[in-house]
């Protein structure tokens, strides 16, 4: 995924943007594997994202950018290529993502740009797909409804959206999914 | 009576018959391999066998010219070409390598062979070629491109226009370069013999009412395949027209799905009753999948491995449903779960294929398979007989299980996406697993092995794995006696391909003999050295030992320090008609 670069005259903005991540280390996109979950408080510990740090044995600290082995894995160029452009889509004009309804034979995709604040978007959601959406509080998510939105962001983590600022959620936001009943209760990740 | 002496009788009293008969009982013959033996019987046995051969397969291209072939097969009407080698598939090999066609449909068309059918796989082919073939035969019928480059939608249009009798264009996985012209209106309005259409891999648009008009006219339409250009509608109306259909591939994005086309679609596709196979699903929102609900039962096959848009819950979902499926392919997001469904649903289950969805671990997610997913399949599937399956991690005790649970595989692929992953219960090496899988399964022909192993899996090899035909190594064993143990071992090899193992010369130049018995034998980023090459090439010049150089444009250096410098990639391979002459700068034959 492109960075959008910062001008080689403002040299020294890099330095003072306020980022996620240890210093000293660059937001590369798809080859930074930054797992520091301290820099996360943002994140609801969700039990299955604790696991996943566990599992793969990701330490706390930056771990190395994975380097690409030539020919590996042993997939034809060919079906790598036309699997890897559904994940470069939401280039271009716009941010392009794709919404899917737990229980709906719909996938829809909505351009997040239009939107102005969460509000608005939930708005459009629930008109899209005839359901509403409880009230939504930041201690305890959404409530009074089988209904919670959620959403993949950049490091693959599901997130309850609405949990951090609009601008933060428009930029790493990569799909939404609505989830629903008892799974939205555990807040997992889905299949 | 003795039974050699029985035999000898009744060859000769074969003899007796006139040719015409014996070349009648040739006529049920079809395997290659088999007809190859049959020439090998008598001079006469030869002659008619020859004479008579229609279907010719050729492994590697370079193994013969094309005029040697039509000399001793000028009845020839249907070839199998083989080019590149397999890792050219992973961009291992040079782009100009070779494997170019021209030579052969050049040769083919001065001498008049009525060619009918011509199948190519990772060839090069040029759109002068694909007109010259057009042109020069007129009862040809039959053409199967997988794998190949070179061509654009031109070359298809001659094939289009001229071909009078085709029956079948069949494009698999190729690089086309789409100029987006007209090429489907190229077909007459007088051709009707199609049987089968496959264009799923052209990217550019394409134009939907010449394919309907297309479609309409072809009675005999089996099997369609179409490209992601073509949308719901346009699918709805060529299923329409086209009910007989058997093999269907679909490709189309859909954002928003009305009710009404979908309404539509479902109603199509219900009248599709032969619909046994299905494929595509390319850019498709999850609803163009349920539409098939009607006729999943009826499916044997089913390849939904580039529906990357599909979730495991709506794969799970399909699936269940498709209890009569022979073969699968599909993404690592159908996960261990959708794995259980399908071994407790596709009990008729012969092949699977999972296929990364992520292959370079980039989303960092849980949803890929593991051992649970391969283990519930030998478990549930009796029939399954060929596995390729990629995953992040295996244990041996999940292999020894499989082992026990499908004796019967012919094709055991597994690869493990982190090399040299160790058992990751464990932390052993998975030489016992796999050394599990060869004991069990005595009928094994191709097998590709991953993670963490010593020279000891291939000892299991060399000493369990006797229909041994492909072998698929990487990053793998210790010592040149992992490589010696294989050669040694499994007398039936045809082709090895290893990459990234510490394996040299000793192991290269034990037994030079062995590689008359086998196609091919790739080796990169190993240990072997050009001192070690050069002395193979002068040991057995019935083979092309062909370096091929990491920096493609230079040349090798005739220098004596060289003898010593590693080979980047070897290539070699048997062959009766010597050095290949169309080889570019970056290989160098010894």
């Amino acid at each position: 995924m492109e960075n959008v670069g910062v001008c080689d005259e403002f040299v020294n903005l890099k330095a003072t943007e306020l980022r996620l991540g240890l210093p000293g280390t660059e937001d590369g996109g798809e080859e930074e594997r930054q797992k520091v979950s301290c820099c996360k408080s943002n994140k609801r510990a969700f039990p299955e994202t604790e696991k996943d740090i566990e599992s793969t044995g990701k330490t706390e600290t930056a771990s190395p950018p994975k380097a690409q082995i030539v020919g590996w894995p042993p997939v034809r160029s060919y079906r790598k290529n036309n699997i890897q452009t559904k994940k470069n889509e939401s280039e271009g004009q716009g941010m392009y993502v794709k919404v899917s309804m737990d229980g709906a034979p719909y996938l829809r995709k909505i351009d997040l740009t239009v939107y102005k604040q969460y509000p608005e978007l939930m708005k459009s959601l629930e008109n899209m797909f005839k359901f509403s959406v409880g009230e939504y509080c930041e201690r305890e998510g959404y409530k009074g409804s089988e209904f919670v939105p959620t959403y993949e962001d950049k490091d693959g983590d599901w997130m309850l959206v609405g949990d951090v600022p609009w601008e933060m959620f428009v930029s790493s936001c990569k799909r939404l999914r609505i989830m629903k009943g008892s799974e939205a209760k555990g807040l997992g990740c889905g299949v | 009576m003795d039974r050699a002496i029985k035999l000898q009788l009744s060859t000769s009293e074969m003899n007796y018959f006139p040719d015409e008969v014996i070349e009648h009982i040739f006529d049920f013959i079809p395997s290659h391999r088999d007809r190859n033996s049959i020439s090998l019987v008598s001079k006469s046995w030869h002659k008619i066998e020859r004479s008579s051969r229609h279907q010719v397969f050729i492994g590697n291209c370079y193994a013969i010219s094309p005029e040697r072939l039509i000399r001793r097969f000028p009845c020839l009407r249907s070839l199998t070409l083989k080019g590149k080698p397999h890792f050219a598939d992973f961009n291992l090999v040079p782009h100009e390598w070779g494997g170019f066609l021209h030579p052969w449909i050049d040769a083919l068309s001065k001498a008049r062979v009525g060619l009918e059918e011509l199948r190519l796989k990772r060839m090069v082919v040029s759109d002068e070629s694909l007109e010259l073939l057009s042109r020069s035969f007129v009862g040809f019928k039959s053409l199967v491109l997988v794998s190949c480059d070179g061509f654009t939608t031109d070359g298809l249009a001659s094939i289009a226009a001229n071909c009078r009798n085709l029956r079948e264009l069949d494009l698999q996985e190729n690089e086309i370069d789409d100029h987006r012209g007209q090429w489907l209106n190229c077909f007459p309005d007088s051709s009707t013999t199609l049987v089968s259409l496959n264009f799923a891999c052209l990217k550019g648009e394409t134009n939907l009412s010449a394919l309907e008009r297309l479609v309409a006219r072809s009675p005999n339409l089996k099997s369609l395949k179409v490209n992601r250009a073509v949308p719901l509608d346009a699918l709805t109306r060529l299923m329409s027209c086209a009910p007989q259909l058997v093999d269907l591939g679909v490709g189309c994005y859909e954002n928003e799905a009305e009710p009404e086309s979908f309404e539509k679609l479902m109603a199509a596709i219900k009248k599709c009753t032969l619909l046994r196979s299905l494929s595509g699903f390319s850019e498709v929102a999850p609803i163009c999948l349920t539409a098939f609900y009607p006729i999943c039962e009826n499916l044997t096959s089913l390849n939904l491995s580039y529906a990357a848009e599909l979730q495991g819950n709506h794969l799970i979902e399909f699936v269940q449903f498709c209890k009569r499926l022979q073969l699968l392919w599909i993404l690592d997001s159908i996960g261990d779960r959708g794995l259980e469904v399908v071994a407790s649903s596709c009990k008729e289950l012969q092949e699977l294929r999972v296929f990364p969805s992520d292959p370079h671990d980039e989303e960092d997610n849980n949803t890929a398979v593991t051992e649970v997913g391969l283990v519930a399949i030998s478990a549930g599937c009796p029939k399954l007989h060929s596995i390729l399956y990629f995953c992040k991690q295996m244990t041996n005790a999940a292999l020894i299980t499989v082992a026990k649970n499908c004796p019967n595989f012919i094709r055991f692929r597994l690869c493990i996406l982190e090399p040299n992953k160790s058992d990751h219960i464990t932390s052993q090496s998975l030489d016992e697993g796999f050394g599990a899988i060869v004991q069990a399964c005595k009928g094994l022909r191709r097998l590709s092995v991953s993670g963490l192993l010593t020279d000891k899996v291939f000892l299991y090899i060399g000493m369990y794995a006797e229909q041994l035909e492909m072998l698929s190594i990487a990053f793998a064993g210790d010592t040149d006696k992992g490589m010696l143990y294989v050669l040694n071992g499994c007398k039936k090899l045809r082709k090895l391909e290893i990459r990234d193992s510490p394996f040299g010369n000793a192991a290269l130049l034990a037994d030079v003999g062995k590689y008359e018995t086998m196609r091919s034998l790739w080796m990169s980023s190993c240990e072997v050295t050009l001192g070690g090459c050069k002395r193979l090439a002068r040991n057995a010049p019935w083979l092309n030992v062909e370096i091929i150089n990491e920096n493609e444009n230079g040349r090798m250096e005739r220098n004596e320090e060289d003898e010593r410098e590693k080979v980047d990639r070897l290539y070699l391979y048997r062959t009766v008609v010597g050095t290949r002459k169309d080889a570019p700068p970056c290989v160098t034959i010894l």
